[in-house]
């Protein structure tokens, strides 16, 4: 770990501020992911930014009957929050199957955000990778790749988000809500908020240089089934060689009504395909949604069994929405 | 004592007894209030420097040019130790080598510098200062492209290789044959304590000595290997381990960090502590080798075994000899008149492979009890009495005797309990998403015993103090001596104290290879049953009928409270035991019984144990609670090799990729339910004077292969390369060829 200075501020404007003023900064919340990384030396902040005391813990109902969510409200909090039990499920099932029960402690809803990926070449500072040390190649392309993407990779990155949370959030359709050194706010749709690698892997996420992520909105709820299926080499404790997020809404016979599906594991950023699941509504077909999602999927070597997987969970999945 | 005979009546042998009750561990309270110091917690050395240590980042090659200039002038920073300005050491002994000899690099995580500074931060911030220019070639670190240069090993303990009768003849003949390969992957120890040493070097005026409060399994033996490394003679090296944090092998000879921390004491003559990081322990430490073993089974239409060979390749780094001694149990295993064994070593540029957990046995069991289920499906067989009708009378290849041998009786008594009856056919079985699948595999591991003395001292007080340099490396072994002791001398546990943990005390066997209990304890018998004896001719009360009971010595009307016979200076007596005649007439293993239900997730190919149960013996059991958890230890150990635990090689760089717990998967508590584990009643009055056998290893040994044959049972579909995951599972269902490691 480098030595790094220590901020505490006292407002949400001064974090902002703060974080546009010192070069190389970083907000740390629950430090479950950034704390490691610095001791690796990945991460090497100038300055940390302790937000932990900024009043972002409220989880509280919006006027139009979403849900905003505070970017500092814990993992746990989250999960076990009244009306995510009750209304947005696919979200407490998605948080619970993550980390473990000290991490989600810990961990919070703009930290898991920004969670970073857990490809092995990144976190290993002898090895290549353009993520990481730009320019410098991917170890991962060619090498032992089971945990990579197969959707949305480039020649330079073929990282996963990591996050079970994300996925829920993308198939929620949610919103990241900011604020800048200036004090202006904006809101990011989950579709805007990560990136994939293109040519500059480390760039994750379409936040500016000091924006502070102040909460997360859900829109008014969706009715259907909620599931969360992760699909883990072991049985906790482990991140997701796939998942998928369903919000199902059983319409006529086999055939939803309504469908909302994103995945994990497979990409850059939580995979959504919202032809696909057009597709499931208008055919009842899980084979042609399938195909949809995977447009264009391709493996790596050790990773090629996500693709077969991948339709194999969607059609468990669905098919156990219509039956509940 | 020498084991030349079998031991006969001993005061053990009482009914009700101190030794097997299952009581607490007397240092468990100490250890869950955070009380029993580890090596990195020592706090008894005044303002100790800290070292980190600097990998190789490449796995062949030399290094060109080594710029410390930074780390050097990095604050705190009072050391930056490399190959131009170590201390001078000695040859190597066994896997401890001198560190930091000369340019050239032979695998990656190869200490190349050791940075020590005024706190960690400082010392591990330092060490990323340091760079390194390489010439790097190519590494082999591909054991299947190695494998047709793989030569015959030098002999550990046993020959590589073994022969009898006409396998080549037999095979050939065989009406029904098997001939698969299994592999298993790089496994790593990953026990919870990482390598640690506290060092400090000494001069005074009758010379050099060093001290290392260190992570150590086998004191003795590390005192000699590090004696020589560091060019002091035994003993002024004193090691000391009062508690270790877990072992499974990676402590049996001493890592990199304990010869570093000693060298950069003697150079900065101050107290030096280093504990290698999670990550560093993959590579800088000692693993499991991958191994690839070729399993050739004739058999006669009634399953009667009439061939058996088996072969086992295993990689080491160059310049080193360890081999993974795969099928070295398979020689006393099964009958079958016409049989092969052998051993191929292949050199890589990988880090050290070494002993972990019954090293040899557990992944040659991975391997050959589930080429046995082959077997039993192909004759339609049902797998235990395939292994009945192969039952040996005698050891097949020795030709001597079993001390004792109740696998049949662990088979049965484990089928009844389990309901091994209600086991489908392949396939048949479901619930819910669901496929739900039996297996079972035998399990046998050797038992030996090593040289062990002991001290043991009645105090005035009436307390008994037992010293010996054995260690407790979370398996009991404090717990287990006190009960011994106890038994032994009328005394119960609360009034033993225990001292272990430093070479300062008698030579003792350490912890390994299942010889820990039964060397130390029956050393520790034989000092407490000189102590009796001296008492006795002490007190001059009639041995003849003499029992030592509730702190007192009685005989016929005569009666002595131990507290009074100790005196003011308290009385004092020496044991020691070594292997005798014993080993060579008798072949002496402990067996067992493994059965898992597993269900296989019919859409994802997860799989997930359901239940499992492991039917052991292994002699005396020295105490039911601590034993039964070291066999439950062991089985997770099998849960793990089975459906989870991989180092994977990176052959263009010979790293290991996952190289961190993140990524390297130990099950986790939501991956074992319930499990049981069952000893059967047993006394081995040839194996030691306690009667008993080994049994931290016995456990691991087949209880992966019993999860796989429960998978294949569940799905049909057989998985020849560990671990099994789920993407295996998928090839198997969707036709598509096992890809192999």
């Amino acid at each position: 770990m480098k030595a790094f200075a220590y901020e505490r501020p006292a407002t949400v404007q001064d974090a902002a501020r703060l974080a546009s003023e010192r070069p190389n900064a970083r907000f740390i919340a629950g430090g479950t992911n950034l704390l490691d990384l610095m001791k690796l030396q990945i991460e090497t902040p100038a300055t940390l930014i302790d937000v932990n005391r900024l009043p972002l813990a409220e989880v509280a109902d919006t006027p139009d009957g979403g849900l905003r969510i505070g970017a500092l409200v814990r993992n746990s909090d989250l999960a076990a929050h009244p009306r995510v039990r009750k209304d947005y499920a696919v979200l407490g099932k998605a948080l619970l199957a993550g980390a473990s029960g000290q991490l989600r402690n810990k961990a919070t809803t703009a930290g898991n955000l920004l969670q970073r990926t857990r490809c092995y070449y990144f976190y290993d500072t002898t090895q290549p990778c353009n993520k990481r040390e730009p320019g410098s190649g991917c170890a991962a392309i060619g090498g032992f790749n089971r945990i990579m993407a197969v959707l949305g990779t480039s020649e330079a990155c073929i990282a996963t988000n990591p996050s079970d949370m994300n996925v829920a959030m993308r198939a929620l359709d949610a919103t990241v809500e900011t604020t800048d050194a200036q004090g202006a706010s904006r809101t990011i749709p989950m579709a805007a908020f990560h990136r994939l690698p293109g040519d500059t892997p480390q760039i994750e996420t379409t936040l500016k240089p000091g924006e502070l992520i102040t909460a997360v909105t859900l829109p008014k709820p969706v009715e259907g089934v909620h599931l969360y299926r992760k699909v883990r080499d072991r049985a906790s404790y482990a991140f997701a060689t796939i998942s998928v997020a369903a919000i199902i809404a059983k319409g006529e016979g086999d055939k939803p009504r309504l469908a909302k599906l994103a995945f994990g594991g497979l990409a850059h950023k939580p995979w959504r395909v919202e032809a696909a699941e057009a597709a499931l509504v208008e055919t009842g077909s899980v084979e042609a949604a399938s195909e949809r999602v995977l447009e264009g999927a391709r493996g790596h070597g050790s990773n090629d069994f996500k693709i077969p997987l991948t339709r194999r969970t969607l059609r468990a999945t669905v098919a156990e929405a219509l039956r509940a | 004592m020498d084991m030349n005979q079998p031991i006969g009546i001993t005061p053990l042998d009482r009914e009700g007894g101190l030794v097997g009750r299952p009581i607490d561990r007397i240092d468990g309270r100490l250890k869950v209030t955070g009380r029993a110091p580890y090596a990195y917690e020592i706090r008894d050395l005044k303002s100790p420097a800290y070292g980190f240590v600097v990998e190789s980042a490449i796995a062949k090659g030399t290094i060109r040019r080594l710029d410390i200039d930074a780390a050097k002038r990095a604050p705190g920073v009072l050391l930056v130790m490399t190959h131009e300005n170590v201390p001078e050491q000695g040859e190597k002994k066994e896997q401890v080598w001198p560190q930091l000899q000369g340019t050239e690099i032979r695998f990656r995580g190869q200490p190349i510098a050791f940075v020590v500074a005024e706190t960690f931060e400082q010392a591990r911030a330092a060490a990323a200062l340091v760079k390194a220019d390489y010439a790097s070639e190519k590494p082999q670190a591909s054991l299947r492209e190695a494998k047709p240069h793989a030569v015959e090993p030098k002999a550990m303990q046993t020959p590589p290789d073994s022969t009898l009768g006409d396998f080549d003849g037999a095979f050939a003949a065989a009406p029904v044959k098997l001939d698969v390969e299994y592999t298993t992957p790089v496994q790593i120890h990953a026990q919870m304590e990482p390598h640690a040493t506290l060092a400090s070097w000494e001069t005074g005026p009758d010379g050099e000595r060093v001290t290392l409060y260190t992570a150590n399994q086998m004191l003795n033996r590390g005192q000699a290997s590090l004696a020589q490394v560091l060019k002091l003679k035994p003993e002024n090296v004193r090691l000391i381990s009062h508690y270790i944090g877990g072992g499974f092998g990676s402590k049996l000879q001493p890592q990199p960090e304990a010869t570093l921390a000693a060298l950069a004491s003697k150079s900065l003559k101050r107290p030096v502590k280093v504990a290698l990081t999670r990550q560093q322990e993959f590579h800088v430490a000692t693993h499991r080798s991958d191994t690839i073993q070729r399993i050739r089974l004739g058999a006669d239409p009634n399953g009667r075994l009439t061939a058996i060979a088996h072969e086992s390749w295993s990689a080491a780094t160059p310049g080193d000899g360890f081999y993974e001694t795969s099928a070295n149990v398979t020689r006393a295993l099964y009958a079958a008149e016409n049989r092969v064994t052998r051993h191929r070593l292949a050199n890589l540029n990988v880090p050290f492979a070494s002993a972990m957990r019954a090293p040899g046995e557990a992944v040659g069991q991975l391997a050959f009890e589930c080429a046995m289920d082959e077997l039993a499906e192909q004759l339609k067989l049902d797998p235990i009495e395939l292994r009945i009708r192969n039952e040996p009378e005698q050891d097949p290849e020795k030709k001597v005797p079993f001390s004792t041998r109740q696998l049949v009786a662990c088979m049965r008594e484990g089928a009844q309990r389990f309901g091994w009856d209600k086991r489908g056919a392949v396939g048949a079985s479901r619930d819910g998403r669901w496929l739900v699948g039996m297996g079972m595999a035998a399990a046998a591991r050797l038992n030996p015993l090593m040289p062990s003395q002991a001290s043991v001292r009645l105090n005035p007080d009436g307390t008994l103090t037992v010293r010996m340099a054995m260690t407790d490396i979370g398996t009991g072994t404090y717990t287990i001596l006190a009960q011994i002791a106890g038994e032994m001398m009328g005394l119960p546990v609360e009034r033993i104290h225990v001292e272990i943990g430093d070479t300062a005390y008698p030579k003792a066997a350490g912890s390994g290879g299942s010889f820990g209990a039964g060397s130390a304890g029956s050393a520790l018998y034989v000092a407490c049953d000189n102590l009796r004896q001296a008492l006795l001719t002490q007190s001059g009360l009639n041995p003849e009928g003499a029992t030592f009971a509730e702190g007192r010595v009685t005989s016929g009307n005569r009666s002595e409270a131990l507290a009074d016979l100790a005196g003011a200076q308290g009385v004092e007596a020496k044991g020691e035991i070594k292997p005798g005649a014993m080993k060579e007439k008798f072949s002496q293993h402990s067996f067992g019984a493994h059965f898992a239900e597993v269900g296989v997730d019919a859409d994802t190919g997860e799989i997930r144990l359901r239940r499992m149960l492991g039917v052991f013996t292994g002699g005396r059991i020295l105490n039911q609670k601590t034993a039964r958890s070291q066999a439950l230890g062991g089985m997770i150990f099998g849960i793990g090799a089975a459906l989870m635990e991989a180092a994977e090689i990176d052959t263009r760089s010979g790293h290991f990729v996952n190289h961190d717990l993140a990524e390297y998967h130990v099950p986790a508590h939501a991956d074992v339910p319930a499990i049981d584990a069952v000893f059967l009643p047993e006394l081995d009055d040839k194996a030691n004077p306690l009667k008993s056998k080994g049994l931290g290893e016995v456990s691991i040994c087949g209880a992966g292969a019993a999860l796989a044959n429960a998978v294949y049972n569940a799905t049909g579909v057989r998985i020849r390369d560990y671990p099994l995951t789920l993407d295996k599972v998928l090839d198997g269902w969707e036709g598509r060829a096992q890809r192999r490691t």
